[in-house]
């Protein structure tokens, strides 16, 4: 049992990440990596909602009438989703300005309904809560991931801590400004995907289809 | 034939079992560069042609000789000019009072130098960054360096300023070629132009470098304004105070990128290019199509507040990037649509996008780089509307 406790914790990191195998939650990734501090926070709210309505939605999954389960699962963690907002208003004001509408988006957030549907309905509340939380941390590495890529190569620092020290304050570094805009976390994301399938080849799909090669006689 | 004796004694090792198997995409590129290729399409469904993808690269590169010519004089023209009001500084400068070819710009050869001293760094570094890539992606891919590289870095080394960094050259020829084309198979896969890939990437990620009043500083204290930044403040009749006629912006003696300058040249290319049928002359019309009528709106239209409103489309022809796009980015052949009435619907989508970008987007003076991506985009979608209203229309006629 513990053994596979441990796996439902470590398997989304890599094996059955949320953001590069499923490509769930990719909205917010692309919105909130901009800057590392404010891709942490949001990885660690993530985490919080995504545990706790696993393991809310797991103690009554029995009573749960089956017509109407999506709809309770939204209001479960929709109240989780508005007591984060209101803890991040109270003791982060600036960091829940800078994420503005993108915590209250946490509820459309795939990898939340995903995890309650597929995960929760059908496990102990336990186990559910341990899935939510590696399914939170797989979604944070990436986050952080592409953070650490934009805010260092965009911005020439970490945390806000500068590293490069860029031209505009009498440095060297030309910051990318590229990297400051959501698309270039499509690249980044589309890369990193690239990187984990070429590590670990079994997450490659099955081609839909093949170009067909005539031979010349 | 001594070389082709090399070569044949050298082949069996990069064959199927030799010892350098791996390296063959590399020994095929230098050995098909300097003969012809020994597979050529033999089956149906090609047509039998003499015209195979090397010939077809190697026409393009030619039809960009006269927009490399004219880039050259102009940008040493240009520079020699700044230079004679403000005084000369940098390396450039070094190596020309070196070999004592001084900086008049009365003396087209010494232009030429100048030109050159801008253009070859530029390119050098292109064909380096992008083709280490290349040969990197055709030996771990296993298919063959395309000559269509030499096509892609040619264009790009053209269209991107004459005073962008060389890291960030390198930087967007290899942006280009990796997320422009290989990631989606290499050449004949990619649906974006690889060339305007690597321009646009850099445009957005250092625009202090690539657009607004920096994009031409050849000398320390100059500052120009590109023509379209300043027909978009003050409107195109502004251009004659800055000593921009439209005689000079359709021969080319403006400030500018390399290749884009020169109208003329660009047409010369189109001629060559439309007589040898490499250029599809329907993306043409369909683009020049979109561009007058859509101007022509605009004129008619008109606007107290936004001078580009009146801008007519003869301006809009011999300014900016548009000639150049026209006749080598629109037109290629892969990333454009593919059936002859999506062609014009193609093309005539990014001579309105151009317009469109242009005039009513305040924050790109310039728009024909992205209008051709955003064709780029497009035209597999046109493909499947002209393809299903075809089908449809069969089989209302067969029943």
């Amino acid at each position: 049992m513990a053994h596979k406790r441990r796996d439902m914790l470590i398997d989304p990191l890599v094996d059955n990440n949320p953001i590069t195998l499923q490509v769930l939650g990719i909205c917010s990734a692309l919105a909130v990596t901009s800057s590392l501090q404010v891709a942490f926070v949001m990885a660690i709210a993530v985490t919080l909602v995504t545990a706790f309505s696993s393991m809310f939605i797991s103690m009554i999954r029995n009573q749960i009438p089956g017509s109407i389960r999506i709809i309770v699962q939204m209001v479960i963690i929709a109240s989780l989703v508005i007591l984060v907002d209101q803890m991040l208003k109270a003791f982060a004001f600036e960091i829940s300005k800078t994420l503005s509408v993108f915590v209250g988006l946490i509820i459309t957030n795939c990898i939340v309904m995903g995890r309650a549907e597929a995960f929760a309905m059908k496990n102990p509340p336990i186990d559910s809560f341990i899935d939510g939380i590696g399914n939170g941390l797989g979604y944070g590495l990436i986050l952080m991931l592409v953070g650490v890529i934009r805010e260092l190569f965009g911005s020439g620092s970490l945390f806000g801590i500068t590293i490069l020290e860029t031209v505009n304050n009498g440095g060297w570094y030309v910051p990318n400004g590229l990297l400051l805009l959501p698309p270039s976390a499509f690249f980044i994301i589309g890369l990193i995907i690239w990187a984990f399938r070429t590590w670990k080849s079994e997450q490659v799909e099955a081609r839909e289809y093949k170009i067909q090669s005539v031979e010349a006689h | 034939m001594g070389l082709r004796n090399f070569f044949d004694r050298i082949e069996p090792h990069f064959e199927k079992g030799g010892k350098y198997e791996k390296y063959f995409p590399i020994y095929e590129m230098v050995e098909s560069f300097l003969y012809t290729p020994k597979t050529v399409t033999t089956v149906a469904p090609h047509a039998r042609s003499y015209v195979d993808m090397k010939r077809i690269m190697t026409y393009v590169v030619i039809a960009t000789i006269p927009c490399i010519l004219m880039g050259l004089y102009n940008t040493g023209y240009q520079t020699n000019l700044a230079i004679a009001e403000f005084g000369a500084s940098g390396w450039r400068a070094a190596i020309i009072d070196m070999l004592g070819i001084g900086f008049n710009a009365a003396n087209p050869l010494a232009n030429m130098a100048h030109g050159l001293l801008y253009f070859l760094p530029i390119y050098i570094v292109t064909l380096v960054a992008g083709g280490i890539f290349e040969v990197i992606f055709a030996t771990v891919r296993k298919h063959e360096v395309n000559e269509g590289f030499l096509v892609s870095s040619m264009l790009y080394a053209l269209i991107v300023p004459a005073t962008t960094p060389l890291w960030q050259v390198a930087l967007g020829i290899i942006f280009g070629v990796v997320i422009g084309k290989e990631v989606f198979g290499g050449t004949g896969k990619n649906f974006l132009n690889p060339a305007l890939t690597g321009r646009a990437f850099l445009y957005f990620a250092y625009p202090a470098q690539l657009s607004g009043d920096s994009v031409w500083v050849p000398v320390d204290g100059f500052t120009g304004a590109t023509a379209l930044a300043v027909s978009a403040s003050q409107g195109f009749q502004a251009l004659a105070a800055n000593g921009m006629s439209w005689w000079d912006s359709f021969y080319g003696f403006i400030p500018g990128s390399f290749g884009e300058t020169s109208t003329l040249a660009c047409l010369i290319g189109l001629v060559f290019l439309l007589a040898t049928k490499i250029a599809n002359y329907r993306m043409v019309v369909g683009c020049l199509a979109g561009m007058i009528g859509f101007s022509l709106l605009l004129n008619w239209i008109g606007s107290d507040s936004n001078p580009m409103f009146a801008m007519p489309w003869y301006w809009h022809l011999v300014l900016g990037g548009y000639a150049f796009g026209l006749v080598f980015m629109v037109t290629e052949p892969v990333s454009g649509a593919h059936t002859n009435v999506g062609r014009y619907i193609y093309g005539a989508l990014i001579g309105f996008m151009v317009v469109m970008i242009r005039v009513i987007n305040p924050a790109f003076p310039e728009g024909m780089m992205l209008a051709i991506l955003f064709g780029n985009v497009f035209a597999p979608l046109i493909d499947y509307f002209v393809v299903q209203a075809n089908i449809k229309r069969r089989a209302k006629r067969h029943g």
